[in-house]
């Protein structure tokens, strides 16, 4: 055999490989998306000892085993009807998890393109300090992060049920707003404003931001450009494919949340579809997997629209030090 | 259209503004999560709200004999130490094996990055499902004559939990191997072709050495991402798992739920200096590396 061939086989085996291991690794989206089509009989026969497992009961089902299938006996589209029409609970909780990652994606993204442009026009030793700073604390895990938060919340009384004390007796007392409304506030609040000030986004930003020549600015300022149009017109139109795979990133991560909202609100009633998912699961196990189809459906669509995007970033992101 | 005009401030304007951009930022930053920090410090060292005396390491001290505290830790610790590695080692191999030119690249790099932007809460259904008492995986495992094992309420869970991270991770980490072999210059290859040098020693001595911050850099965030199975865990086994899967993040949500706060500081004090004790021991050898890679 010669070289080449040896070369042709070894390059055979390898993409087998890597499509089989592919196949594994898309296998649990497709198998949720396909057993989302389910009729209700057909899933209680296949899981429903799964579900008897859980709640401890003894009911009779067709078979002891849980049947993994691939393809459902008939298609139909009732689990959807049901999660999206017939029972508003799955909206609401979808709702609640919306309220929550948009604001933060969002607000997270505009306070990164300012305090980017802070770090990248100029630099001092205070700056790469707290720079540094940002850097440690991004790499802090939720059982540090949490803590902290929490005491601020509590402290703000983001976590209490009532409008009793500070600023939300005043606008409990104004009327412009319900009692109830005032508590939902107060409990997304408690999640979303720290989550703008995570410096995830500030850290990648400025890396990029750091990238930009230095004589852009200075051909803006020979026209007569001031800093904020450098940064308006300037910055922010070059960092436009990194601004949308960051808020990509982010928004994931937010949208996956668990640890959060268990720990932050109180509420279960806000608590958003991620959580929710979980507590389903043993209760209407017919409907979890459209519940779950449905709430995959906007990361999804951001990856099959921005997948480009997303390496880029996911690239950026290589190397702590810029 | 605007006047021509020099900026009046001039250059030491440009610097006040740029300071002013990062205030909104570290304002957030010392709200939110370092003034308060300083608060939990103080916690840690206090005996209670009320009162205030300080009493030294004591909180500390009562923390290490906890047994919860002990069991979580060493479960968080185990786990870290199976699956970061193989959150390296993995995606490297299947970076490599990309690389060479494999028809259909980016329909497998759409593939392994799928995961990634999949909520697990979607699809944890599916993993209850394979590791079911009676599920898939124990079904193959009883045809081909083996015995079925208890996935999730045993130790074997901690398998699962690994397959769990692994699957997640694996993707991200791969394309930023990805993009770090896809950045080493095409001359220095064809130099060492040249010379002769062996597939194994392009590999071990340029390539390896030329990703080494990469490789550090996957390192800490996969150690960042493994704190975080524990979304994996609750979703799949909920506030008490079975004893091995107790992960630190229960633990903190336990401690939560009875409010101790000098339980709760103490521990999270102790867990970010580790943190920071190993993110500046990778941060240092990623220093080191990286100088070699230069000269």
């Amino acid at each position: 055999m010669t070289r080449k061939e040896k070369t042709r086989i070894f390059n055979i085996i390898l993409t087998v490989f890597i499509c089989v291991s592919a196949v594994l690794f898309i296998m649990p989206t497709v198998l949720t998306i396909a057993n989302s089509f389910m009729t209700s009989s057909e899933i209680s026969a296949n899981y429903g000892s799964m579900l008897s497992n859980m709640e401890n009961e003894k009911k009779v089902f067709i078979s002891e085993n849980v049947n993994l299938k691939f393809i459902p006996d008939k298609a139909t589209i009732t689990q959807y009807k049901e999660v999206l029409f017939k029972n508003p609970e799955y909206l609401f909780k979808f709702w609640n998890s919306v309220i929550l990652t948009v604001p933060i994606t969002v607000f997270q993204l505009a306070v990164a393109v300012l305090t980017s442009y802070g770090f990248s026009r100029y630099n001092n030793k205070v700056k790469n300090l707290i720079f540094f700073i940002y850097i440690i604390l991004m790499l802090m895990p939720y059982q540090v992060t949490l803590v902290p938060n929490y005491l601020v919340a509590d402290k703000l009384g983001f976590l209490e049920e009532v409008n009793d004390t500070g600023i939300w007796k005043m606008i409990s007392e104004a009327k412009f707003m319900k009692d109830t409304t005032i508590i939902s506030l107060k409990q997304r609040l408690a999640i979303i404003l720290p989550g703008i000030f995570s410096p995830f986004s500030v850290f990648l930003l400025t890396k990029v931001m750091r990238r930009i020549p230095i004589s852009y600015v200075e051909a803006a300022k020979l026209d007569g450009a001031n800093e904020w149009q450098i940064m308006t017109q300037i910055y922010i139109p070059l960092c436009k494919s990194s601004l949308i795979s960051i808020g990509m990133l982010v928004f994931i991560d937010y949208w996956n949340m668990v640890e959060q909202p268990l720990i932050l609100m109180k509420e279960s009633e806000l608590h958003p579809l991620s959580v929710f998912l979980s507590q389903i699961n043993a209760g209407d196990i017919g409907l979890a997997f459209a519940v779950g189809v449905v709430y995959m459906i906007p990361t999804i669509l951001m990856f099959l629209y921005g997948e480009d995007y997303l390496v880029e970033g996911i690239t950026y992101a290589g190397g702590i030090k810029g | 259209m605007k006047k021509k005009s020099k900026n009046p401030c001039g250059r030491r304007g440009e610097k006040i503004f740029s300071d002013i951009c990062i205030i909104p930022s570290l304002a957030g930053v010392l709200i939110f999560f370092l003034i308060p920090f300083g608060i939990i410090v103080y916690y840690s060292l206090i005996n209670n709200p009320v009162t205030k005396e300080f009493v030294q390491l004591d909180n500390y001290k009562a923390l290490m004999k906890n047994t919860a505290f002990i069991t979580a830790s060493k479960n968080t610790a185990f786990f870290s130490i199976i699956a970061v590695p193989l959150a390296v080692v993995i995606p490297l191999v299947l970076a490599i094996i990309l690389e060479r030119n494999i028809i259909g690249k980016s329909v497998f790099r759409t593939f392994f990055l799928s995961p990634l932007m999949v909520p697990t809460a979607s699809v944890v259904l599916v993993w209850q499902v394979l590791f079911h008492n009676h599920g898939t995986v124990n079904q193959v495992i009883e045809k081909f004559g083996g015995e079925s094992v208890d996935w999730l309420s045993s130790s074997h869970g901690m398998l699962v939990i690994i397959l769990m991270f692994l699957w997640k991770n694996i993707g991200y980490n791969m394309i930023l191997f990805m993009s770090a072999l896809g950045g080493i210059p095409k001359d220095i290859m064809e130099v060492a072709e040249l010379e002769g040098a062996s597939r194994a020693y392009q590999f071990f001595h340029i390539k390896l050495r030329y990703i080494s911050p990469t490789i550090i850099f996957v390192l800490i965030l996969s150690l960042i991402n493994s704190f975080k199975i524990f979304r994996e865990v609750y979703l799949l086994t909920g506030d008490y798992p079975f004893d091995r899967l107790y992960m630190l993040q229960h633990f903190m949500n336990n401690t939560f739920n009875s409010l101790d706060y000098q339980k709760l500081s103490a521990a999270a004090v102790f867990f970010s200096l580790i943190m920071i004790v190993i993110i500046a021991v990778l941060l240092i050898s990623e220093h080191i590396f990286g100088k070699d890679v230069e000269s």
